[in-house]
This record gives C-alpha cells, structure tokens and sequence, in this order.
C-alpha cells in the first residue's frame, strides 16, 4: 500500500466528516441533525481508526471506539430521548437563514485553507490538507453554535466542534494519550451543560407553550 | 475512419439505450417497493404507442408548442453523442466541452420552458417557473463542477478528462469526492429524481417537469418523454465518464477495446441505476422551497471541490 | 473619407430636424439619413479594422485654439465603430416606422443625430479635451431624449437623476485626463501613453478611469440612474443608450486603463472582476423581479456590462502578471460579449418598442399571446432573447463559453486573492448566466406566450416591413455571429494585439471551425458543426416519427389537468414566476415580504396577496446620500443670508487663511 494511497483515504474521510459538518448546517428537523451527527462521529471513527492502522498506533483505536460508542451511538440516543421526553420543539430555529449559513460556511472553509496554507508551506500536503479539514470543522461547529437558536443543536455544534479537534489530532503523528482524556473530559463537561440548558429550556417552553395554546383558543377573536 | 463508425454507434446507442435505462429504474423501484413493476422494456412500447395517437393541441398554441418536443429531443440526443460512454475516439467528441454540453442541455430546457407556458395554463406556467428555479441553480453548479475538474485535468473537453484520468495522473481527491457530490444531487435536479420531484406523478402540486409539458399528446408526448429518457442517460453516462472513466476505449484500442467499452459502460448503466432506483425508494420528496438550499447546497460543493484542490496541489 | 463624410451628414440633419419638424414626413427623412450616416461609419470601421498599415490619424482646427481637435482610428476604434453603427443603423430603419404613436416625436428627432455624432466622435478623439466634450455631447443629447416626455413625473426624476450621475462621471474623468495629461498639459494621447505615472498618480488615473466610465457603463453600484433612464426614452432611443451608449462607456474604460494607462497592476483587475460579478448577478436579480419589459431591458444590461467587465478584470488581471496570451484571450471574450450585448439588446429593445407599437402597453401583466399575433416580432425577439440566455449557436453562448474558458484559467496567477477570488466570480458568472435565461423565458412565455391578458395584447397586428426588417437583420447577427466565432474572434485578435503586445491563437492547431483558444487541448467548442450536426438530428428526429407513427392532429381546448380556466388571469403573471426566485433570492437582498389578507368567512372580498421589496442600493447609499446633500445644502444656505458685516468677516478670515497657508509654506 502506497504512501500516498493512504493520504488519500486519510483525506477522504476528513472530507466526509467535513461533508457532513456542512450537512449539520443544512438540516432543519432536528432529528436530522442528530443522524447527521452520528454520521459525522461515525466518519470520524473511522478516520480515527484508518489513522491506526496507516500510524501502527493502536491507541488510535481507542479514540475510534470512543468516538463511535459515545458519539456516533449514545449522545445522540440520549439526545434523542431528551427531546421525546421533554417535547422539545423538533424544527432548528436559525438566526441565519439556512443558504446564508452555508454561504459563511463556504467562506470560513475558504478561510481556514488560506490560514493553513502559508503556515504550514514548510510541511508535507498530508498535513496541510488534515490541517485545513480540521480546522474548517471546528469553524463550522462553531458557526452551527451561533447561527441555531435551540440549545440543542447548539450542543450538537459544540460536539461537531470536538469533532474538528479530534480529527486534528488524530492526523499528526505522535500525539499522545493525553488529547483523548481531555477529549472524553470536555464531552463530559458538555454533558453537565446541556443538562442544565434542558432544564431551564423546559422551564421556558412550558410556559411559552401555554402562552402558544391561550391566543388559539378560539373562544376569543 | 473509426471515428466515424464508433461515433454513429454513439449516436444510436444513446437513443436505443435510454428506454432501457429508465424501464430498468423503473423496475427495480417497484422491485424494492414489493410490487411486480412493468417490464424493463415497457418504455419502448410506451413510446411507441405514443407515437401512433393523435396529437392534441390546444387553440391557443403556437408554433413554439409543436417545435419545442423535437428542438429539445435534438438537442439533448446532440448532448449525448459527444459524452464518451464507450470510446474517446468519436469524430465530433471534440465539437463541445463540458461547458457547451451544459448549455445544450439548457436549450432543451429553455424550450420545454416555454412550451410549457404557450398554452397559457396555470399549470404550465407553474411547472416552467419552478423549472427555471432548479436550472438556475443546478447549472451553475454544473459549471463549477467543470471548473474543479479542469483544474484538476487542464481541460474542460470530457474526452481529455478521460484521457488523463486513464493515464493515471489524478489519485482519490478530496475535491473530486466533492465534486461527484454536487454532481448526483444537479443530476437528480436536473432529471427531476426524487426528492427535487416525482416522475411518477401527474397530479401533485410540487410537480415540476410534468407540469410543464401536461398539454402534449401523441407523438409531442413521446418526443418528450424520449428526451427525457436520453437525458437520464446522459447524466449516468458523464457520471460515469468523469468520475469512472475505467474500461472506455482510447484513440488506437480497436474493436476490441470498443466492445469492452460497451460493456463496461452497460454495467456502469445498470448499477448506477440500480444505486438510482435504491435512493428514490429509500427518501421522500422535498418540498418546493427547499429546492434553493438543496441545490444552492450543490453549487456550493462545486464551490468547494474549486478551492480545495488549492490544498491538494502543491503550492 | 466615408467617416467624415457621414460625420459632417448627422448635425445637418439635426438642422433639417428643427427647420422641417412640423411636417410629418421630416422624421423619416431624418431617420433614414441616420441610417444611411451609420451604414456609412459602419463601412468605414470595416475597412479600417485589422489594417496593419498604422492608424490614420488627423487633426482639425476646432475647439480651443492652442490644442487642436485630434482624431485617430486605430483597431479598438475601427471595431467600436462597427459595433456601434452596426446596432445604430439597425435602430434607425427601425425609427424610420416607429414613433407614431409617440406624443413628443419632435422634441427627439433632432437630438437623434446629435447623439449618434457624439457617440462616433468619443471613439474617434485622439485628445482629452475632443473626447470629453464628445462625451459630454453624448450625455446631453440622451438626457434631453429622456426628458422628452416631461409630463410623466416618472421621467422627470429618471432625468434628475440621470444628469447627477452624468455629471458625477465627468467630474470624474476631468481630473483623470488631468492627471493623465501631467503638469505639461500636453491633451493629445500620444503624450499620454508617453508619460510615466507615479504610483499615487497611477491609482487615482485608475480609480477615477473606473468610476467615471463606470458609472457610464452601470456598473454597481453607479448603475441606479440606468434602469430609470433606458426606459424612458422611446424605444429606439433606449436600445442606442442600453446597447449602444453603454459601450462607448467601456470603449473609454478600456481605452484608459490598457492603452493611455502605462501599467496596471493585477490588483485592478481583481477589483474590477470582483465589481463586475456583484454587478452581473445584481443585475440579473433585480431583472428577473420587474414586471416593465423595458426596465427589465434595462436591468439586463446591467448584467451584461457586468459579464464584460469580468473579462476586462481578468484581462488586466493577467497583463499585470505577464500572462499575455490569458490576457489576450480575456480581452477577446470580453469584447465578444461587448459586441453581443450590443446587437441582442438592440434587437430587444426595439422587439420592445414594436410590441409597444403594437399594443400601447409595456407592462407584462398587460401582454400575452403576442407570438401568435406578431409572429415577426415574436420570432426576432425569440432570437435575442435565446442570444441573451446565453444558449448555443447563438452569439451570446460564444462570449460566455470564452469567459469562462479565460476564467478557468485564472488560479494559473499566483496570487491568493485570485485563486479565491476567481472560483467566486466564477459562481457569479454562472449565476447570472443561468438566472438571465430564467427572466427571458419569464419574459417571453409571458409577453408572447400563453392567452393575451388584454383587449389591445388580443387586437395587436404586427409592424411595418422598415421595422421588422431592422429587428430581423439583427436576428440574423445574432445567429451569424454565433456560428462562424471563429472569423469573429480573429478579428478581434487584431484589437487586442496592440493592448496585450500578443497575437492569440485562437484555433489552436485544429482548424477554421474550432474555436480553440491558447492549446488544442484545452477543450474547444465548434458551433458551426453542432449547428451542422445538430440540424441533422432535427431532421431525423422529425423524419422517424413521422414514419413511425400517425400524422393526425387536432386542435382542442387546452386540458390543463381537466379543469381549464376560461379567464386569462388564470395564466401565470410575471410576479407570480418569479415568485420562487424572490423567495430563494429577494428574501435576503430585497427584503422581500409577502402577505397574504383574506377575507372573512362568508366575506366576497377578493384575497390580497402583497409584495413589499427594498432596492438595497437606492436605500443603502443613495438616499442617505442625499439626506446628506440635503444637510449640507441646508446649513450652507444659511450663509446666504449673512449681513454685509458678516460676508466681509469671512471675506477677511478667508484672506487671513490664505496668507497663513502661504506663511507656513515659507517656513517650511
């Protein structure tokens, strides 16, 4: 197997999980995020573990599994179940409409390459590609967090923007064990937070709800 | 003197495939969805039965209602003569690039267009508008698609794309993935695939194509319908051309290599089709403004594969 | 000879025009001597495009004494002239017929000739003070024409603002020439070709080049006088300044920035692409909304000056990198599209004027069915508006297919600015390529298809043979100069040689039929055997399904999914096809905001459906633009009402200032 051979692939999946970053941004239902979201931890997984394999680092794996079980499978199950539970409006609320998200995201993409690339003339095209991917998906998770009302797609940009850091470090060489235990520490922080945003968001809701259901009553013009 | 012979296969080829192609979509949908579906040959006797009906026309018509189904089939048959589907080695392969096959087939949409607007119904009018929507869209993302692939090949002729592709000069790129991305979601578009719009429907509001073209009958209908039946051909061909050159026959192959063409290109036909028919199933239709992030979201690909080929490639 | 003769023939018919324009009969004497002048200049422009044997020049004894008038046709000349005389001889054959109807006939006549003279004489000055006053000519005369109709408020304020933008564009190019001309103050070209710009001379020539011309040309955002003043004029008016006045504009713009302009860096024509792509997808946005078939005319020019200036960017992009083969191609595309622009919207101008001939409305929510009614007409206009949606074989589809060819090759420049800039031009171009054949089929399906919407759409009969024949010939243009790209591309190559200092290839190694620009391997695009080819697949197509299958045809009602609607407003309207492009596009750009008011149940009120939009620019800068004047206006005013004690403190405070000034120069 060629070198090269392997950076495509490498590349390949980061491309994926930029796709699918954009693809956060597209989606209005927010059950759609969420899949879009596992998909994204999938593809990440998946870089993460092509990375093991090509780096002969198993501990790369380790970060595979993690993104896949905790990411791809069981934030977006509880996620999923959070919003059933609490009855959680299931259409994203944009601050921006969805082409002009798209439109920045594009631009932040653009952005991100043009800072990459004199950075890092010196260094080899693998790592300027990773670099740039990396980057443009920690931006676009951190757009998704500004653009989206509802605090749980802002948690979900939150992730994406893990998600971005991860694929970062998977990609250069030698990056030790700690990133992951910070990784799987911030993920536990995110939880505690969007925890607390539940609360309070059902606490909003409620009475937004009745306020809702007052005014369509029909009893009164 | 090949040229010429293998070009006049390529002509009637695209024309005898094209009923094939969507009777064959046809039926593995309803194959996927438990029903036993008319057989993958039905088109032709569709067709055919077209032809021998009247054709109706409304008073209010003009020329431009009789014109249109055959300036439309003609210029989307001419679009697909020139996409190599078997040989690079055609005479007038090189009379139209990738930037020229886009604008005819916008002179077939143009003219449905107006065709669909002539009678002067609301339904007419209804489908043209949303037509345009679609093409002013999905052609730009067309066009981009083309500027990715001739930064990364040097040439917007499909032929030389091919010819490059095949001597080994471009690895998996990320800009390529992006491309054939944006690609599939302008050919749903373009074609009217599910989610963008139905071609199995006649009488649904978010109907598109069939909306502007409910006026024809007889042998108009089946000028329609046969263009549109080359045009999906068309589009799994320059699938299958630009990004999946492997099998297509070079300049000095020989019959030989000409058969293998063919045949690689019928198997790419059918499991594209079958990859068609396996999406339509699996995802339902869009609603109507939603066209513009889809199909902005296609440009923007295009944008994309343009500005990452700039990482890729060395500075 | 030709040319000068023809030249001295305009002012005497503007005379004539005066002296005999109570008669009837005068107008088209008037016209037809036109049309005779611009054949005439169109013949000389021929003869003197591609001569190699130097520019013939002359000077004359006019104008201010120590300068002299110089004059001088070089190739860029010779080809301007022939575009212009071209669309301008169309347009007077077509004068010859029209105007009937027309009110205020007299008070445009004599001005059409004054017009026609000013816009040759632009491109024949060889000397600032001959083009400026040229220039100033050409804005005076089109203002008058505008303003003919002064009883409509409409024209009057299109003519206010008109003369603001004329002005702010002289006021531009007065300084430019000033600079351009030094300290020496030596008007002639040649002297200031010779002359070498510093680097804050050389941006401020530039800048000013552009805004000057620009604002000429309506580039965005200089264009707001464009849309209210084309379509005020009577039609063969507004097709001379949409498809004729806007290319002396970029005949200025390119005159300055690549000829008299020493050297340009690359950093303008990033600019000026990037101007030229917000300009063109603008355009073709506000085009698409507008329900008056001449300020959508209008607007489409917009566009289209946009499209031509991504070429000149690209070009001058590329020249100031020292790509001269891309910039020779960019030049040549550019001047394509130029050259189309000009005949496809003359053609649809006029198609315009003869559908308001024929029927008194321009609004398309008064149309229909025209095609059935005024079947020259409706296939002329067919053919320009195929030519402007940019479809092959047409010419418009040349000028695209070569800017985009020149635009792929854009990322070959080094700089990042371009390799990102470019790609997003590219989507700009691409854009308003798609949206412009988006609003001529809205156009045309609803001006010339479907039922009529009015008594006099139902009751129209086509124009006279003068007026169908000059929309006709430049139907023909059109088609010819979208078949053979190639001859037309060689002769530009002649243009563009002296501006690039490089010949193009522009068949590369294939042949008379193959447009190949640069290399064979490129990709090329041959109309001529598409047509060929193209045609014989319509025959077969016809020929097999008549054999196979029934000839039999009957006319019946329309089926319309078996509830068909008698009335015509049943059809679709121009807002309610544009409806989807408003939502995708207006919403963000125009603030566009639909509501809805329906009646009460049990109520018969008619539902209401509402449209409220915002013209960003006129909001964003003009009006507080003129807010600001306004202020000014308001606060300096009060200086005239000072008393004598006053105007003498500041008589006196000016003079202390002054000697202050000169005192600190001193010490300095």
């Amino acid at each position: 197997m060629s070198q090269q051979f392997s950076y495509d692939i490498a590349h390949l999946i980061g491309a994926t999980v930029l796709m699918a970053g954009f693809g956060l941004l597209y989606q209005r239902r927010v059950f759609a995020v969420l899949n879009t979201f596992a998909f994204q931890a999938v593809a990440l997984a998946a870089a993460a573990a092509w990375q093991a394999h090509v780096q002969h680092a198993p501990h790369l794996y380790v970060t595979a599994a993690i993104a896949l079980l905790f990411k791809a499978m069981a934030v977006p199950f509880a996620l999923h179940w959070l919003i059933e539970k609490l009855g959680i409006h299931r259409t994203v609320e944009t601050a921006l409409s969805i082409g002009w998200t798209m439109i920045v995201g594009v631009a932040l993409v653009a952005l991100s390459i043009m800072l990459v690339l004199p950075v890092t003339a010196a260094a080899s095209a693998l790592t300027r590609e990773s670099l740039a991917l990396a980057m443009s998906v920690v931006l676009l998770g951190m757009l998704m967090m500004i653009t989206r009302r509802n605090a749980v797609t802002q948690v979900v940009g939150f992730m994406a923007l893990e998600n971005g850091l991860i694929l970062a470090a998977v990609s250069a060489k030698g990056m030790p064990l700690v990133v992951e235990i910070s990784i799987a520490f911030s993920v536990l922080v995110a939880m505690t937070v969007f925890g607390i945003f539940f609360f309070r968001i059902r606490e909003r809701f409620d009475s937004l709800d009745v306020a809702y259901l007052e005014s369509y009553r029909g009893d009164r013009s | 003197m090949n040229a010429i012979l293998w070009q006049a296969v390529q002509i009637l080829l695209v024309v005898a495939l094209a009923p094939l192609v969507t009777g064959y979509v046809r039926w593995v949908k309803a194959r996927l969805q438990g029903r036993r579906g008319a057989a993958p040959w039905q088109p032709y006797r569709d067709l055919y039965r077209l032809l021998q009906k009247e054709a109706v026309i409304a008073h209010s018509a003009s020329w431009i209602f009789r014109a249109a189904p055959y300036v439309t089939f003609a210029s989307v048959w001419l679009a697909a003569c020139i996409v190599p589907t078997f040989t690079t080695n055609m005479v007038l392969a090189p009379a139209a690039d990738l930037i020229a096959l886009v604008a005819l087939l916008a002179v077939g949409r143009f003219w449905t267009a107006l065709a669909g607007m002539d009678v002067g119904t609301s339904f007419g009018g209804l489908g043209a508008s949303r037509e345009m929507l679609i093409a002013s869209l999905a052609e730009p993302a067309m066009l981009m698609i083309t500027f990715s692939l001739s930064l990364v090949s040097g040439t917007t002729a499909p032929a030389k794309i091919v010819a490059f592709v095949l001597a080994g000069n471009v690895g998996i790129e990320v800009s390529l993935g992006l491309a054939l991305a944006a690609m599939v979601m302008v050919a749903i578009a373009e074609n009217g695939r599910i989610p963008i719009d139905n071609p199995a429907t006649h009488l649904e509001l978010t109907m598109v194509h069939e909306a502007m073209v409910l006026e024809y009958s007889g042998r108009h209908l089946a000028m329609v319908e046969a263009a549109a039946m080359v045009r999906l051909t068309l589009y799994i061909a320059l699938i299958a051309t630009l990004f999946a050159p492997w099998g297509i026959a070079q300049p000095g192959a020989g019959a030989i290599g000409a058969l293998l063409g063919l045949a690689a290109f019928l198997a790419k036909t059918f499991v594209l089709g079958s990859v068609l028919a396996l999406f339509e199933t699996s995802i339902a239709k869009m609603r109507v403004f939603r066209y513009a992030d889809f199909l902005g979201g296609a440009l923007l690909l295009g944008l994309l594969a343009t500005i990452f080929l700039y990482v890729s490639e060395a500075v | 000879m030709l040319i000068a003769g023809a030249l001295m023939t305009l002012p005497l018919l503007a005379v004539f025009a005066i002296l005999a324009g109570r008669r009837d009969f005068s107008h088209g004497v008037v016209y037809a001597g036109c049309f005779v002048a611009s054949a005439a200049l169109l013949a000389g422009g021929l003869q003197y495009l591609g001569g190699h044997s130097g520019a013939p020049s002359a000077v004359l004894p006019l104008g201010l004494p120590w300068i002299k008038a110089h004059f001088r046709i070089d190739n860029l000349t010779a080809l301007f002239l022939l575009i212009i005389n071209l669309s301008a001889a169309a347009a007077s054959a077509f004068a010859v017929g029209y105007g009937g109807h027309l009110p205020q006939r007299r008070r445009v006549t004599p001005f059409y000739p004054i017009f026609l003279l000013a816009m040759n004489l632009v491109l024949l000055a060889d000397d600032a003070f001959t083009f400026l006053v040229a220039w100033e000519c050409m804005s005076l005369a089109s203002w008058l024409m505008v303003v003919s109709d002064h009883k409509d408020a409409e024209n009057r304020r299109a003519g206010t603002v008109y003369v603001i933008m004329a002005v702010f564009g002289t006021f531009c190019l007065l300084p430019c020439f000033g600079l351009l001309a030094g300290p020496g103050g030596d008007y002639t070209f040649d002297a200031m070709r010779l002359r070498e710009l510093g680097s804050l001379g050389g941006f401020l020539v530039a800048l000013l080049a552009i805004l000057g011309t620009g604002s000429k040309a309506g580039l965005v955002p200089l264009h707001a006088w464009l849309p209210l003043a084309h379509p005020a004029a009577p039609s063969h008016v507004s097709a001379l300044m949409s498809g004729v006045m806007t290319k002396v504009a970029l005949y200025g713009m390119i005159r300055i920035l690549l000829d008299l302009h020493g050297e340009l860096s690359w950093h303008w024509g990033a600019a000026l692409m990037l101007a030229g792509g917000v300009t063109a997808v603008l355009g073709v946005l506000y085009a698409v909304l507008q329900d008056d078939l001449k300020k959508l005319l209008a607007y489409s020019t917009v566009e289209n000056i946009g499209v031509a200036i991504i070429g000149l960017g690209l070009a001058i992009a590329f020249k100031g990198d020292g790509q001269k083969e891309l910039a020779a191609l960019a030049l040549v595309a550019s001047l394509y599209h130029m050259a189309n622009h000009s005949v496809f919207k003359t053609l649809l101008f006029l198609g315009s004027g003869a559908v308001i001939a024929a029927t008194g409305h321009r609004s398309l929510g008064a149309l229909g069915g025209l095609l059935n009614r005024m079947p020259w007409t409706g296939a002329a206009f067919l053919v320009g508006a195929a030519a402007i949606a940019s479809l092959p074989p047409l010419n418009g589809f040349v000028s695209e297919w070569l800017i985009l060819q020149s635009l792929f090759k854009g990322p070959s420049m080094p700089h990042w600015a371009m390799k990102f800039g470019v790609p997003v031009v590219g989507a700009f171009l691409a854009l308003a390529a798609a949206l412009a054949a988006t609003c001529f089929v809205r156009a045309y399906g609803i001006a010339f298809l479907g039922r009529p919407r009015s008594d006099a759409a139902a009751e129209a009969c086509d124009v006279s043979f003068g007026m169908r024949a000059s929309m006709a010939a430049l139907a023909v243009a059109c088609v010819v100069m979208g078949v053979i790209p190639v001859t037309v591309t060689d002769a530009l190559t002649h243009v563009v040689r002296p501006l690039t200092g490089i010949d193009l290839a522009v068949s590369a190694d294939l042949g008379w039929p193959w447009l190949s620009p640069v290399s064979a391997t490129r990709g090329a695009y041959s109309a001529t055997i598409l047509v060929m080819f193209g045609l014989s697949l319509f025959a077969v197509a016809i020929f097999v399904v008549h054999r196979l299958g029934t000839q039999a045809t009957r006319r019946a009602d329309p089926w319309d999914c078996g509830h068909p609607e008698d009335i015509p407003e049943s059809q679709y309207t121009g807002p309610s096809f544009a409806q989807p492009l408003r939502r995708a596009f207006g919403h963000t750009i125009f603030q566009a905001r639909e509501s809805v008011t329906m009646p009460e149940p049990g109520d018969t009120a008619p539902a209401k459906h509402t449209v409220s939009m915002i013209d960003p620019i006129w909001q964003g800068l003009y009006v507080p633009l003129g807010k600001a004047v306004d202020w000014i206006a308001d606060h300096v005013n009060k200086l005239q009402y000072l008393t004598v004690r006053g105007y003498l403190l500041m008589m006196f405070g000016t003079l202390v200032f002054m000697l202050l000034v000169v005192a600190v120069r001193q010490q300095l």
